[in-house]
């Protein structure tokens, strides 16, 4: 603000203060510069995503096959749609915004508080579909079992298509395999959540069904995963699995290796928490227009510094919405 | 606020006209995410198939019109422009070449049989 500037009486001269090189106010400038160096942490970590994807190009799981859920179409394979509805929804509220900075900049009170509303709850739904993304990555779909190497080997029948644990798994009613919990420890420990069955199970089941196959993480040269012969399934489950996984943590992952999870948590989990600050800054310069605190300051220079950072959790998203599902 | 007031006249006209560039790049990225045809994911371009060039550069499209037309770069000064975008540029790609032939180079060594993985 220049109000804020002493006046020297030099202002004339070149530095006698008061001087605007790069004709932007001191927070826009501030702004860009920030949204500069979160630009470089956000490409720090997608780059070291792309480090990982490239020590692991024949094994990395294939994101058509993780991200293929659609709301109210259960069982439905749409890979791709709901990720491609959730980029519209957020360059829509980038549109809003940037019609809000429009209104603002011709002092239209009314049309900012109606483009800043859309704008938050653009950014609120596109926050809420990712918790959904998150919720079907963490529960899985079909399970699979994790060999002693690390290694995830999923169940599909003989024309290649996947078949979920429960429909392999021969369940004994006899054995009686309860969760250790704390308060029954000598120490003060407990274990890992049981899965739905045990590797008994899963083993017994499949020695019965000729159908079935083992799919392991490698790609093949078409960039499909490579699909065991009946007898290498056999021999591959029984010596080496050792557990059953059902949907991804930050340790293990029915998907593939767990780099894939925690990267995914990682970067949309970041990229999440900007669009989550972003619609709390929204609302609190949306409260403020509504207040008229920038009609009487006689300027909307506020709106335009938080549609910067709004625009620019639109632009990471382009970014991320390429390297996790298109490439 | 000093406020340069040249730039001041609407610009709804242009900002559907990007919307409407963004929402094409956007769909022809997920039509080719879908169908995948055969010849780009067959064609290799410097050890990467072509059709991740084509998304890649796709997105380089749609973030230089995210920046330049709604984050306003295009009215900035060549100062404030060169120093956000350049300083950006030149060091993702730095970071991006390193760590790129870094994990290569592990790939190379996991498959060349020095440590065993797939057990």
């Amino acid at each position: 603000m220049e109000t804020t500037v002493t006046k020297t009486g030099t202002e004339d001269k070149t530095w006698g203060g008061g001087n605007q090189p790069l004709k932007v106010s001191y927070g826009k400038m501030m702004m860009w510069f920030f949204i500069l160096s979160d630009a470089l942490t956000f490409s720090g970590f997608l780059a070291a995503y792309g480090f990982s994807r490239f020590k692991f190009i024949d094994s990395w799981p294939i994101a058509d096959e993780v991200f293929n859920h659609f709301p109210f179409l259960h069982g439905v394979d749409a890979p791709m749609y709901y990720v491609a509805l959730m980029t519209f929804i957020l360059i829509f509220s980038s549109v809003t915004m940037v019609l809000a900075v429009d209104a603002g900049h011709h002092m239209k009170q009314k049309k900012v508080i109606i483009y800043m509303f859309w704008t938050i709850i653009g950014g609120a739904i596109f926050v809420g579909s990712q918790a959904w993304e998150w919720k079907n990555f963490i529960k899985g779909e079909y399970g699979a079992v994790e060999t002693r190497g690390g290694q995830i080997l999923q169940f599909v029948d003989t024309e290649g298509h996947r078949v979920a644990l429960n429909e392999i798994a021969i369940v004994d009613t006899h054995g009686d395999r309860t969760q250790h919990e704390e308060k029954n420890g000598i120490w003060y420990e407990k274990e890992a959540t049981l899965p739905s069955y045990t590797m008994d199970e899963i083993k017994a089941g499949f020695t019965k069904r000729n159908d079935l196959l083992i799919r392991t993480q490698t790609l093949t040269e078409e960039g499909e995963k490579t699909i065991l012969s009946r007898a290498e399934s056999l021999k591959r489950l029984n010596a080496d699995a050792i557990g059953v996984v059902e949907g991804a943590n930050l340790v293990h992952n029915e998907y593939g290796t767990p780099l894939f999870a925690n990267f995914f948590f990682f970067i949309t989990g970041f990229h999440g928490f900007h669009v989550f600050s972003g619609v709390i800054i929204n609302i609190i310069i949306f409260i403020n227009v509504i207040l008229g605190t920038y009609e009487r300051r006689k300027n909307y220079e506020m709106v335009e510094k938080v549609g910067l950072y709004w625009h620019f959790v639109d632009l990471v998203w382009v970014f991320v919405f390429t390297f996790f599902y298109l490439v | 606020m000093a406020h340069d007031t040249a730039h001041h006249e609407s610009n709804i006209g242009r900002i559907w006209k990007v919307f409407f560039i963004l929402s094409v790049i956007t769909i022809v990225e997920v039509i080719l995410g879908i169908i995948k045809p055969a010849f780009l994911v067959e064609t290799t371009l410097i050890s990467m198939k072509l059709l991740n060039w084509i998304f890649i550069i796709l997105t380089i499209w749609k973030a230089y019109y995210i920046t330049w037309a709604f984050m306003h770069m295009e009215g900035e000064t060549k100062g404030l422009r060169r120093s956000v975008v350049w300083t950006a540029i030149f060091l993702i790609s730095y970071l991006i070449f390193i760590l790129l032939t870094e994990g290569d180079y592990i790939y190379e060594v996991f498959k060349g049989g020095y440590k065993a993985w797939d057990f």
